[in-house]
């Protein structure tokens, strides 16, 4: 018996939120008493030998090409794995990927299923997690009542253990199956940072005036190595792309430090944001709820106090 | 072509979410429910096919009586008709199971990519699984020519184009419609709706596969500490040698 880990990978690179998965599965696993098994799927550019560094002990790679559009072909060979190894927990990153085939694979191996989850077990028996709900407004302890259990792991919620180690890689190929859904173009913003995964996000709203404005909000974001986003009304009128609203409809994140330009922090923004570790508030009014939720801020008109913070944050590179 | 939309019926966005009974049930005092924001987007989507295309658009629902009002709110935006599985709706597994049973004589199967409430995101998946058939999760484009399909998701830092043919199960979300799409009712769609059908069914026996045990609300942050503009260096050092966010 094993935990199994999906070490997901994208263009063959292997993902934040696939290491952060590979942690969890070994920390889980080490209180099971059991060994972490990794398993892949496609070619890879990175060598899953280093998988190990995260505590996998051996690594199943998937050999088949399915593509990442077919969530079918990738739970059916995901499914073999885990039934060949015994695998009675598999963790997956809730990333697009994994959202999409972790809910087949519970049905397929007649799994619970809980996602969004971000914390180790608070129980091995009946396996018991912590997960976010009400789109960031709540945490809940849910529950598996079979002894059968998938969990999808939220990003950024769990954090990266590395140490020096290595895992055995054996091949495997699966029974190979017609995709019912074929790509037929992919876009791909270059450099953009996966708003998902961001260490630190910067954020702005209608304060901005137009998106003619944002020019600041991409300099400082360049700045920091962070993603952008935007609240939903910037989103609605077109100002940024639906990609970018933050909030309870839109994504949710959680990185290291969030900064908030000229957004009030309506409570469905919070919902979505205040996973955030840090969060920086520029607002020119002082009422703004933002305010009561962020732990920095600067009552400031954003055109003013933005420039001269890519200043000093210039300042600060250069000295540090 | 005959559309099954599934709908969640969850607190209103702008809701308090608070809890009962030592934290072990959401307290739904006050709170007023509304059509799944996603569900609605996709809603409106299978009212735009509709009209492009012919055929129905069907709603379905898990839940008990208490949610009819949402299920009326689908008809008079322009659904047809509605059914509801009369039951909890507590475990995904559970009512993509139902939602299952009933999708497996529609065209097209669609549903928001997430509910705002247990945020599972897991009953379009499942739907898909139990009938066999293609998804597409996280849908942002819809075109239909005959069975063909032509979609478009969202993918990590980008987009993709995506053929397929029906039936099969779309996870839509904003994109598939703008906002401005989105249709509020008017008198005479309220009125007919009141008349139009809603079909109640009787939930098979299933195991819960998962179950709530309690919730806990976020911690509440510290006081905000405030910096006086223009001193925007002073925020730097606190967000590195305080903060350690930078």
């Amino acid at each position: 018996m094993s935990v199994l880990v999906f070490a997901e990978s994208w263009d063959g690179k292997f993902k934040k939120g696939t290491f952060e998965a590979v942690t969890y599965a070994h920390e889980t696993a080490k209180k099971l008493g059991v060994s972490t098994t990794a398993v892949t799927i496609g070619k890879l550019v990175n060598d899953a030998t280093q998988l190990g560094n995260y505590g996998a002990d051996k690594v199943i790679s998937i050999t088949n090409n399915i593509s990442t559009c077919d969530s079918q072909g990738m739970s059916a060979a995901i499914a073999e794995v885990a039934n060949k190894e015994g695998a009675s927990l598999l963790i997956v990153a809730n990333s697009n990927t994994g959202k999409t085939i972790a809910p087949r694979l519970a049905v397929k191996l007649s799994a619970g299923f809980i996602s969004n989850v971000v914390d180790l077990p608070s129980n091995n028996a009946p396996l018991t997690v912590k997960k976010k709900a009400f789109s960031g407004k709540a945490y809940e302890y849910a529950q598996c009542n079979i002894d059968k259990c998938i969990l999808a792991l939220a990003p950024n919620a769990f954090r990266i253990v590395e140490k020096a180690g290595s895992a055995a890689v054996e091949s495997f190929n699966a029974v190979a199956k017609e995709s019912k859904v074929t790509s037929t173009n992919v876009e791909k913003a270059t450099g953009k940072i996966s708003l998902a995964e961001a260490e630190i996000v910067v954020s702005a709203g209608r304060g901005l005036k137009g998106p003619e404005n944002w020019g600041m909000v991409e300099e400082l974001a360049e700045l920091l190595g962070a993603g952008t986003a935007c609240s939903k009304p910037v989103s609605d009128i077109g100002w940024r792309p639906h990609g970018e609203h933050v909030g309870q409809t839109g994504k949710a994140v959680a990185p290291s430090l969030y900064i908030a330009i000229g957004i009030s922090g309506a409570i469905q923004h919070l919902a979505g944001v205040n996973s955030s570790k840090i969060m920086v508030v520029i607002n020119t009014d002082s009422e703004a709820p933002f305010f009561k939720s962020a732990d920095y801020g600067i009552v400031g008109d954003a055109f003013e106090v933005v420039p001269r913070l890519i200043e000093e944050i210039r300042n600060f590179k250069a000295n540090n | 072509m005959k559309i099954l939309v599934c709908i969640s019926s969850v607190p209103d966005t702008t809701s308090k979410i608070n809890f009962t009974t030592e934290n072990s049930a959401f307290d739904a005092d006050g709170i007023q429910f509304i059509i799944n924001p996603y569900d609605e987007f996709v809603l409106t989507k299978a009212i735009k096919l509709r009209e492009q295309h012919g055929g129905t658009v069907t709603v379905a629902h898990v839940g008990t009586d208490n949610n009819d009002p949402t299920l009326r709110k689908a008809l008079a935006i322009g659904a047809d008709d509605a059914i509801r599985v009369d039951a909890e709706a507590t475990d995904s597994f559970f009512v993509a199971n139902e939602l299952a049973t009933i999708a497996k004589d529609f065209d097209l199967i669609m549903a928001g990519r997430e509910s705002i409430d247990y945020n599972g995101g897991s009953v379009p998946a499942m739907i898909a699984e139990i009938l066999d058939l293609g998804l597409i999760n996280g849908c942002t484009g819809l075109e239909i020519n005959g069975s063909n399909i032509s979609g478009e998701r969202e993918i990590e830092g980008g987009k993709e184009s995506l053929s397929s043919s029906l039936p099969i199960v779309i996870a839509g979300q904003k994109g598939l419609v703008e906002e401005s799409d989105l249709i509020i009712p008017n008198m005479r769609g309220i009125m007919t709706a009141r008349t139009k059908p809603l079909s109640v069914v009787t939930a098979q026996a299933n195991e819960e596969r998962t179950v709530s045990v309690s919730f806990e609300k976020p911690a509440e942050r510290a006081t905000c500490k405030l910096v006086e503009p223009g001193n925007e260096a002073e925020l730097v050092a606190l967000l590195h040698n305080e903060a350690k966010a930078i």
